[in-house]
């Protein structure tokens, strides 16, 4: 295969070039982090203070969900679909992805099902309100017209999600170079295979609980009704059954990212490398049986409030192997703080902080004061935002010069992440305060008592949104006229993307496969 | 084994450019848009008569997808018979489409889970099991736990489906219908063109029996047993689990209808035919679930 | 020297300063303890686990930090080869199984006794709709007769849509009050049994550490015992539409004979009102008194969907200006408000209002916002059209 390059149009409507797909995914997350982050410039300046200033509150419910669906949705999962695409074939010495076409239809569904789903804000009744979990009968029996377009929009991102999930899975276990066995696979090859794993297994029941709640919408079932024998707490159950594995789907990609990071930058091989591949593996286990843990409040039987408080608990346990690994593997090395080195640790010490809030919010009879308060607000954007975004951020940084062969300018980078870092702690640490003073979450206005704390988050909000514009311009200036990244930019980076390609990665990744040792 | 995927790596194909996935996605858009609006002025059509324009775009999209499917996998299969698909590209697909097919028990999984919760925890609450004593004796008094729900708390009537009527016999239809592929299966693999025909041939047919008698079944609960989509959980849980059901016999019976044109038309070898083996193993899942319809669904 | 004691007074005072605002702040910063033996074990159950939580971030990110100064590049230049030890491996699987384990002991036995709502001396049924709560007094010796009424946000619209120039900052309240208290009487184990009509709702007082969903079409139960009469507010904590945030919980707990009285005066209270209500139902009401009460009712209970302008929100809240209903048939009109319609927000007005309320906001209905079909609805229209359903 030659390394000729389509031209035009065509070249991104037409494509079957992982990298170009992976290209597009990234923009597509990044366009859509910048859309769900203006609505929650919108969240924030209403909140930065009590009374109702700017909008209505159905609107403002508007915008809280379509925050909370954009971010997931459109933010997060594509931006790690992209790097699974840009990185997948070089790590594992393949040359693409198994199924190629399939592939461009996965992301071309993408910006398809958004812009549905956007256009919804301007249907009569406008966009729907009733927050990102969407609980029946608010979603079904009270809802707006729009929500049939949000219903059939999320189909269309499961049918996307599933196809990509299936061309991770079929791609690494058929297109490992010889002797890349399972076990010398890098890290973020693992966790996207368990990923995707994770992905068949839940995006199936999504479509089937936005099913029903058609059909109870518009065909007299009654899933979700009492009165007919249904259950509105059942929507509940299945929904959260995918809830919960979506939300290791949003993060455990951004840990392999990190766990390819840190070594590099420490000079020193990853400590643990097994123990890490079977805790990630753990946590995707044992994330199907938590799920209820977001209803403690519904007034299940104690038995089930029990088994799932201690279910959740555990999965301290293999997330601390991995924090532990990966602080083991600084330990002693020779440590270097370049720009993605420095989201990647920012990334393993505000996680934790997430995940040890996520430890109190398991414990159910305390969960009964944090349920629905900024408290969880606080726990989720930790493990989101310096979790799944600065993983990203990080991954993106390391990267680049591989994929590109220009370097960014590391100076930026770095203001980059001081001041990602510095507003993302004062936009949600407040949280936890105005959490446990007793703030209920998706409310548009607030008593005195919490005003202290939301003046404080906004403030950072509205930071962290500027800051977002400076990677915006970091990215820019680095395509644009970024210097020429060395062959290796990184003398620690291993791999068969750094040691088998050179740099920039040609445009068809290995067509003879590597010889990996 | 090392020295195998070597030589096989090689010869990986990747496609060039394609414009099926885009169209595809268009197509897609389309049918949500259409369908949306579809479901949602049939509510008109109730009062007016009149059903919108819903049903045209989601008409034409579907034409557009079906088009487009008909073309990607046309240039598919013009690719295997140039033999341009290695023995791992044919892996690639098979392994594609055991996790399609992964996803799609999960989605059954999702009606299955719900049934199963409504049957083993919602009836007996609302009957005041568990800590739903309350629940029972303030808003439900006069509700009776049973299954199948013929009366539901709001005072809904409507009648079970017994078993050993149509869905015993469609049992045995989908039963047999996987058997005589499998033997069409192994005809085409021990190069029995004549047999390969017969019985894919007989597969379709009895995919299409299936189908009337569903489509029957579906008649008589609407006309004379009162068992519709709104007659409580009972109807959704059935309607939707079976009319799911329905819809991927439907699927795969189209799938065997083609397959059929396409063993007369001598495609496919001994060797090489994932076409075939996808669609066998899709029958085989569509069996399976049926088997799990009518113990959870009927029998029970 | 002494600039240098200064130096150190300084510092010192500026730090006492510093802790002493903290200490302050904490109790701003933390959860509060609230009133009941569950709220106060709860509280520490949680500062038990803040503390852990400290404990392991100081250790975890303590190794960290060393690790980034002393394991720098220009501190150690060459890296060390090691990369497993099983040892330390079960040490870091173990330790934090301990820590949960301890952690979990005392949460199970909270949990089971927080849901034990068994042997209670009162119950109410608490009902939430969108977007108020309902409170229904249920069997139990001390209750005689059965009291049940509505509890509407009480801040004024003028305040919330208004805030900065309408004085809302001075109300310590703001948003957290409520016309009719729930009212309960002091160290008495209290059963509730939450449910809702509409939309799920969550019925949450912080101070009592009683959170529970109210679902519609199921019963969920709670309690409290509350040692300490006073005023505890809570809110909704369930997204339950476009004024979810304006759905507040008041509980006022009163010593057992005042709850006697105000037992006593609810019973008196409903009799008078049932009285003026049967009077004000037999006379005949002019145009003027029926618009000027319609429109109170209409401000208060159906403007917050149907908007004061009578346009709605279309198309969930449809408009009642130049509506087919409310310039149509009075009977159908009446009929909409007294019965409702099932599976919307349009709830049954019947046992809400009384016949005269209804009639008035009836009438307003009809003749405002240009509607004006002229026509006056009377409350023996009301009883009529009651006594004929
Ligand atoms: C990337 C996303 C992500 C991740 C990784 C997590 C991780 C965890 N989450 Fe979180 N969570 C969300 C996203 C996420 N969560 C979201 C979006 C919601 C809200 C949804 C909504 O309602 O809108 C939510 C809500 C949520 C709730 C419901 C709260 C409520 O509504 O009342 C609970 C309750 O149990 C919970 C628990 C946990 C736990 C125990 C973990 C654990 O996995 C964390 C494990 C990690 C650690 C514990 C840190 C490292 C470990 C060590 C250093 C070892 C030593 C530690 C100990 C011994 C404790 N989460
Ligand atoms: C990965 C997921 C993710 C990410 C990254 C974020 C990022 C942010 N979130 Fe989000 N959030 C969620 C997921 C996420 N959130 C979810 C799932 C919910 C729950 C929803 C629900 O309750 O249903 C939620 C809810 C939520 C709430 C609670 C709303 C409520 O309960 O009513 C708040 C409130 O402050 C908030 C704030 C923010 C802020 C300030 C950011 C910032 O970090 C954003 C910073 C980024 C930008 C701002 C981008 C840059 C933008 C510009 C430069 C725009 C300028 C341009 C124009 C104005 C056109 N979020
Ligand atoms: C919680 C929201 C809510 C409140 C409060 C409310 N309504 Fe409604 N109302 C609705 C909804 C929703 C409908 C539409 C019902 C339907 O689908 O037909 C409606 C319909 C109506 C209609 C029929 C209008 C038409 O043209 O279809 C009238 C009349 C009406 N309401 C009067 C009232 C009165 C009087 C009050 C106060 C005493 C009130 N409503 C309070 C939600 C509300
Ligand atoms: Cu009621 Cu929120
Ligand atoms: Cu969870």
């Amino acid at each position: 295969m030659s390394d000729h390059r389509p031209t035009g149009i065509k070249r991104w409507l037409y494509t079957t070039n992982h990298k170009d797909i992976g290209t597009m995914y990234l923009w597509f997350s990044f366009i859509m982090f910048l859309t769900g982050g203006a609505m929650a410039m919108v969240i924030r300046a209403e909140l930065y203070q009590p009374g109702l200033q700017f909008v209505e509150p159905g609107f403002f419910n508007q915008m809280t969900t379509m925050h909370g669906l954009i971010m997931v949705f459109g933010a997060v999962m594509p931006s790690m679909v992209g790097l699974a695409n840009w990185l997948i074939p070089m790590q594992i010495g393949a040359p693409d992805m198994a199924l190629p076409r399939m592939n461009n239809w996965s992301f071309w569904i993408l910006p398809f099902a958004f812009t549905l789903l956007l256009s919804s804000l301007f249907m009569e009744g406008g966009a729907p309100n009733f927050g990102w979990t969407f609980y029946a009968p608010l979603s079904t029996t009270y809802a707006p017209p729009s929500t049939d377009f949000f219903i059939l929009g999320v189909h269309m991102m499961g049918i996307s999600s599933i196809m990509g999930a299936i061309n991770v899975i079929v791609t690494i276990f058929n297109m490992r170079a010889p002797g890349m066995t399972l076990m010398k696979m890098p890290l973020f090859v693992w966790t996207w295979l368990i990923t995707a794993f994770l992905l068949i297994m839940v995006m199936p029941v999504l479509a089937g609980v936005v099913t029903m709640m058609l059909t109870d919408r518009h065909f007299g079932t009654a899933f979700f009704d009492a009165a007919g024998g249904g259950d509105p707490v059942m929507f509940q159950h299945i929904f959260w059954f995918f809830g919960h594995p979506e939300v290791y789907i949003m993060v455990l990609p951004a840990f392999g990212v990190v766990s390819e990071i840190i070594p590099a930058f420490s000079r020193k091989k990853l400590f643990g490398y097994s123990s890490m591949v079977y805790a990630t593996a753990s946590i995707a286990l044992l994330s199907f049986i938590v799920w209820a843990h977001h209803m403690f409040a519904v007034g299940m039987p104690v038995a089930g409030e029990l088994f799932f408080m201690i279910a959740t608990m555990l999965i301290a346990v293999p997330t601390g192997v991995k924090v532990f690994n990966w602080i083991a593997t600084m330990w002693q090395g020779s440590l270097t703080f370049e720009t993605p080195m420095l989201f990647s640790i920012a990334f393993v010490i505000l996680f934790t902080i997430g995940g040890f809030s996520g430890v109190m919010l398991a414990m159910a009879p305390v969960d009964f004061q944090y349920h629905d308060t900024y408290f969880v607000v606080a726990h989720f954007h930790y493990v989101l935002f310096p979790g799944a975004i600065f993983g990203t951020t990080a991954a993106v940084y390391y990267w680049f010069p591989k994929w590109t062969g220009k370097m960014y300018n590391e100076t930026i980078g770095k203001w980059h992440f001081w001041l990602s870092m510095v507003f993302v702690n004062l936009t949600f640490f407040p949280m936890h305060f105005s959490g446990l003073a007793g703030m209920p979450r998706r409310i548009p206005d607030y008593n005195m008592m919490f005003a202290d704390y939301n003046m404080w988050a906004s403030i950072g909000a509205f930071g962290l949104g500027l800051t977002q514009v400076f990677f915006f311009v970091t990215i820019i200036m680095a395509i644009r006229n970024g210097k020429k990244a060395d062959e290796k930019q990184w003398d620690g980076a291993t791999g068969l993307e750094w040691d088998a390609m050179p740099t920039p990665a040609p445009y068809h990744s290995f067509s003879t496969p590597p010889k990996v040792d | 084994m090392s020295t195998e995927t070597e030589e096989k790596y090689e010869s990986y194909y990747v496609p060039e450019q394609s414009p099926w996935p885009i169209v595809g996605a268009v197509a897609l858009f389309f049918i949500a848009y259409g369908a949306g609006n579809f479901i949602q002025q049939s509510g008109d059509f109730v009062e007016t008569g009149d059903a919108g324009w819903g049903k045209f775009v989601l008409m034409g999209a579907m034409a557009v997808m079906i088009y487009m499917l008909f073309r990607w996998w046309k240039d598919v299969i013009k690719e295997s018979v140039e033999g341009l698909y290695s023995a791992q590209m044919d892996r690639s697909f098979k392994q594609g489409m055991l996790w399609f097919i992964a996803s799609e028990v999960m989605f059954f999984a999702a009606f299955f889970g719900a049934l199963l919760y409504v049957r083993q925890l919602i009836i007996p609450w609302l009957g005041g099991e568990g800590n739903n004593a309350a629940t029972h004796m303030y808003l439900w008094p006069d509700f009776i736990p049973q299954w199948p729900l013929t009366t539901t708390p709001d005072g809904t009537t409507t009648t079970g489906m017994g078993a050993w009527g149509l869905p015993a016999i469609n049992t045995a239809l989908l039963l047999t219908s996987s058997w005589t592929l499998t033997i069409a299966h192994h005809a085409l693999k021990e190069n029995n063109r004549q047999a390969l025909l017969n019985y894919t041939v007989l597969t379709a047919v009895l995919g299409i029996v299936f189908l009337a008698l569903q489509a029957l079944e579906y008649h008589h609960a609407y006309g004379e047993m009162g068992l519709t989509m709104g007659s409580g959980i009972y109807g959704s849980t059935f309607f939707l689990l079976t009319g799911f059901h329905g819809f991927h016999v439907t699927l795969g019976t189209i799938y065997i209808i083609v397959l059929s044109i396409r063993c007369a038309k001598g495609d496919f070898t001994a060797k090489h035919h994932f076409a075939y083996e996808a669609g066998a193993w899709y029958w085989h899942f569509v069996d399976v679930v049926w088997l799990f319809l009518f113990i959870f669904v009927y029998l029970m | 020297m002494a600039i240098r004691r200064k130096l150190i007074a300084g510092i010192t005072s500026l730090l006492s300063l510093m802790l002493g605002g903290a200490v302050q702040a904490a109790s701003k910063l933390n959860m509060r303890p609230g009133v009941t033996e569950t709220s106060i074990e709860a509280f520490e159950l949680h500062m038990m686990v803040v503390w852990v939580m400290v404990a392991i971030s100081v250790v975890v990110f303590g190794v960290m930090i060393y690790s980034f100064i002393f394991h720098r590049r220009s501190k150690h230049p060459t890296p060390a080869t090691f990369s497993h030890s099983t040892k330390m491996e079960v040490i870091w699987t173990v330790i934090p199984v301990i820590i949960l384990v301890y952690l979990t002991i005392p949460a199970v036995s909270l949990l089971i006794k927080m849901e034990d709502a068994s042997n209670s001396e009162i119950s109410v049924q608490v009902t939430g709709s969108q977007w108020k709560w309902h409170y229904k007094y249920l069997e139990g010796d001390i209750i005689k007769n059965e009291i049940s009424f509505y509890s509407n946000l009480s801040t004024p619209r003028e305040q919330y849509e208004n805030y900065a120039t309408s004085g809302a900052a001075d109300n310590v309240n703001y948003l957290l009050e409520v016309d009719n208290h729930l009212v309960i009487p002091v160290d008495t184990k209290v059963r509730f049994l939450v449910t809702a009509d509409d939309v799920i709702h969550s019925w949450w007082v912080p101070e009592l550490a009683v959170k529970k969903d109210a679902i519609p079409g199921f019963i969920n139960e709670t309690w409290t015992s509350v040692p300490i009469p006073g005023i505890y507010r809570g809110q909704c904590t369930e997204l339950c539409g476009k004024d979810h945030g304006f759905m507040p919980v008041v509980v006022e707990v009163l010593t057992k004979p005042d709850f006697d009285k105000w037992l006593a005066g609810k019973a008196e209270e409903k009799r008078v009102a049932d009285k003026a209500a049967a009077d004000a139902a037999s006379q005949n009401w002019d145009m003027a008194k029926l618009m000027t009460l319609g429109e109170t009712i209409y401000a208060s209970k159906c403007a917050a969907c149907h908007q004061v302008n009578g346009e709605g929100l279309p198309p969930v809240f449809p408009a009642l200006k130049d509506s087919a209903i409310a310039k149509g048939p009075a009977d159908v009109h009446i009929n909409m408000v007294v019965n409702g319609k099932q599976g919307t927000g349009m709830a049954a007005y019947g046992a809400q209002l009384t016949d005269a309320e209804m009639a008035a906001v009836i009438t307003y209905e009809r003749n405002a916002w240009g509607n004006n079909t002229g026509d006056t609805v009377q409350p023996a229209d009301i009883q009529a059209f009651k006594a004929g359903n």
